[in-house]
């Protein structure tokens, strides 16, 4: 029976372990990527290739000591690199003398066929389709659980008394929902899993502040990839809203209602109205919308090299002035320490700290 | 007097500037480029643009940066596709937003969006766009669209004739003024992007340097767009997106394949996406014709002079050398 695995994102493992099961696949799931998984990507990656797709090939080395022998990833057709990615991927382990299958899902309106024909190759219990819309609705129950715990976690952190109380606890409810199994028994783990979150002792009076980030999809969703950046800024008392979460990006077009009723993409339009590939209009976009809705700072996540990102972070200063709003840029790679990240973290909050102090003691003054 | 037009001497330049020339003029409208790249230049675009943005970005900024206080408007059109396939690097399709946003005391900007997916008389519609500007009537623009058109193709036959871009310009307003180059014993493909291979301060003058060691040189842009077109995606299973890397890449397999070069050179900018992947690809492929050997040269923004003379001088030897012996052997 072949072994296949998948690129790792975050939590989002488990529903794609439990889909791929379903379809009658053994699945070996990647481990979280390490010190080790890095050094092995950056060994047989390109140089200035990005964060991602180094980190992408050592998961994939590493899954394939463990004896996989096909690959699932997604494909894409913008001009953003990781479109291409399957392709290089496949020659460079190719090249290194790793027989290996590649199964790259293309996105089904433009690619109908090859869409098709990978969805076959997947379904190796030959499931009918009407089991295989089962199967992905209750996998999507169980992605928006994962997500909407995920959001839950990022409020209460900063408000937990003992520090460590809410990490512990998510980690513990995670597995509640891996282990539940039909949608009756998701529905049922999340709510148990939400209340256990909501019960973590709480501090109500703390001054909290709230950060936005924004950024590439990959270095936002996979915590080892971003030094679990949320975590360190929940201990710091600021509470974290995330631009993309994994159900959000799928859904994408029912995006288009967010806050103010204003999307983001006309957010985004005055400054940058061409669609660049990646998530650098979206970065731009909901800058401003978080903007509007009072969030104290931005923080912008993105890998070293990225174009979109690049070209997000130029005009970055430009909305940040307009709106009066501090963006901090983090650009990621196998270099980047934890150590330094914090000391710029905690710089950054005292800055809005300050920031907020000043201008409510104005606010006193005038009124 | 005459409404001045700016268009930096960068980034696509060297592919578009005769037809954008012809255009502007044919309406009434006076060019007025930056010039050649200077130290000043890139010292302004290296102090403007982010520090990770590539370097053929930073230059770009140099150069308008150079250009925006002589000039009433910028010539920075939003060129997204031009044949239908493959569209332009991210950069491209930022451009004018990352201009507009971040450098100050700019005239007003022509960044006309170009996309050839979006119809057939997409580009006829962007360039009486651009003429509307200038008050020209739809007659003129479309008229002057069409003898620019003929003006690029004539460029584009003298590229096709083994001549570089500076060369070719020359060449157009006065046919036959330069004398052929001499012939050459050796003959290396230098694959890259136009705007970085043709500019010479920011190649360290490669081509010339390269010609003065007595090596001729071909690039994409001397090979006929049929030959490229028949590399179909250079057996991948899916084409590179953007413009630039996929003709590099077909440009690349077409020479390893036909074999007619004695060196297949690399250049690529520090920094530059696309070229993660496409210097791959090409290495790999540089793996199964192990008969030409194949070399990567990294440009910055440092401009080392020395570096670059030692790495070709080491390289150039190395061949004329391999090929000697195997002239022994036969």
């Amino acid at each position: 029976m072949p072994k296949i695995t998948f690129p790792r994102m975050g939590e989002s493992y488990r529903t794609f372990k439990m889909f791929l099961e379903d379809l009658g696949n053994e699945v070996v799931v990647p481990p979280r990527p390490s010190k080790r998984t890095l050094d092995l990507g950056i060994r047989y990656a390109p140089e200035f290739a990005c964060f991602p797709l180094k980190i992408l090939m050592g998961t994939y080395l590493e899954t394939i000591e463990m004896g996989i022998d096909t690959i699932v990833t997604t494909g894409g057709v913008g001009p953003c690199r990781a479109g291409e990615y399957a392709m290089l991927h496949h020659k460079i382990l190719n090249d290194l003398g790793h027989k290996i299958k590649m199964i790259v899902i293309e996105p089904p309106r433009l690619h109908p066929f090859k869409f098709y024909k990978s969805v076959r190759a997947l379904n190796k219990a030959r499931v009918s389709i009407r089991g295989i819309i089962a199967h992905v609705k209750r996998a999507w129950r169980k992605l928006q659980a994962l997500d909407n715990l995920e959001k839950l976690s990022h409020i209460v952190r900063p408000r937990e008394i003992s520090r460590g109380n809410t990490t512990r606890v998510y980690r513990k409810v995670l597995d509640w929902i891996d282990q539940a199994y039909t949608t009756e028994q998701i529905i049922e783990a999340e709510s148990t899993a939400i209340e256990a979150l909501n019960s973590i002792p709480q501090d109500p009076n703390r001054n909290v502040l709230k950060v936005g980030i924004i950024g590439e999809i990959y270095v936002l969703l996979e915590p080892a990839s971003n030094l679990e950046i949320e975590e360190t800024l929940g201990n710091l008392g600021v509470e974290v809203e995330r631009s993309m979460f994994l159900t959000g990006w799928t859904r994408d077009n029912s995006w288009n209602e967010t806050t103010e009723g204003i999307t983001v993409k006309e957010a985004a339009s005055p400054y940058l109205p061409e669609l660049i590939g990646g998530h650098g209009r979206d970065s731009i976009g909901n800058t401003v919308l978080y903007a509007k809705r009072g969030f104290d700072g931005m923080i912008q996540l993105a890998p070293f090299t990225c174009i979109p990102e690049i070209v997000a972070r130029t005009i970055l200063p430009k909305v940040s002035k307009d709106y009066n709003i501090p963006v901090l840029t983090f650009f990621l790679d196998e270099q980047t320490g934890k150590a330094g990240m914090t000391t710029r973290l905690e710089a950054f909050v005292d800055l809005l700290r300050r920031k907020k102090q000043f201008r409510s003691e104005v606010q006193s003054l005038t009124c | 007097m005459a409404v001045k037009v700016g268009i930096p001497n960068a980034l696509l330049y060297y592919i578009y500037y005769p037809l954008w020339q012809a255009f502007f003029n044919e309406i009434g409208v006076q060019v007025v480029t930056s010039g050649k790249t200077t130290k000043e230049i890139l010292n302004n675009g290296v102090r403007e643009a982010l520090a990770d943005a590539c370097v053929p970005v930073k230059l770009f900024f140099g150069h308008v940066m150079g250009l925006k206080d002589r000039v009433d408007y910028l010539f920075i059109p939003r060129v997204v596709c031009i044949n239908r396939k493959t569209i332009y690097c991210p950069k491209f399709l930022g451009l004018p937003d990352m201009i507009k946003h971040s450098v100050t005391g700019l005239p007003p900007v022509i960044d006309v969006r170009m996309d050839t997916r979006q119809g057939r008389f997409a580009m006829l519609k962007a360039y009486m766009e651009i003429g509307d500007i200038f008050g020209a009537s739809k007659y003129l623009s479309s008229h002057a669209y069409r003898k620019a058109c003929g003006t690029l193709k004539r460029y584009n036959k003298l590229l096709r004739q083994g001549w570089h871009p500076h060369e070719a310009m020359n060449l157009l307003h006065k046919p036959g003024s330069l004398p052929k180059p001499p012939a050459t014993s050796l003959k290396f493909a230098v694959i890259g992007y136009p705007y970085n291979i043709y500019d010479s301060f920011i190649s360290v003058n490669l081509l010339d340097k390269l010609r003065r060691l007595g090596v001729g040189t071909i690039t994409a842009e001397n090979i006929s767009p049929l030959s490229l077109a028949c590399q179909k995606n250079c057996g991948l299973p899916k084409r590179l997106f953007w413009t630039f890397s996929d003709r590099a890449l077909k440009a690349a397999h077409f020479l390893f394949k036909r074999g007619h070069i004695d060196g297949l050179l690399h250049l690529t900018a520090f920094g530059c996406g696309p070229d993660s992947l496409l210097n791959k690809f090409i290495e790999l492929e540089a793996k199964k014709h192990r008969n030409i050997p194949f070399m990567t040269l990294m440009i910055d923004e440092h401009t080392g002079e020395a570096g670059m003379s030692t790495r070709l001088e080491a390289f150039v030897d190395m061949v004329k050398r391999r090929k000697e012996a195997l002239a022994c052997l036969k």
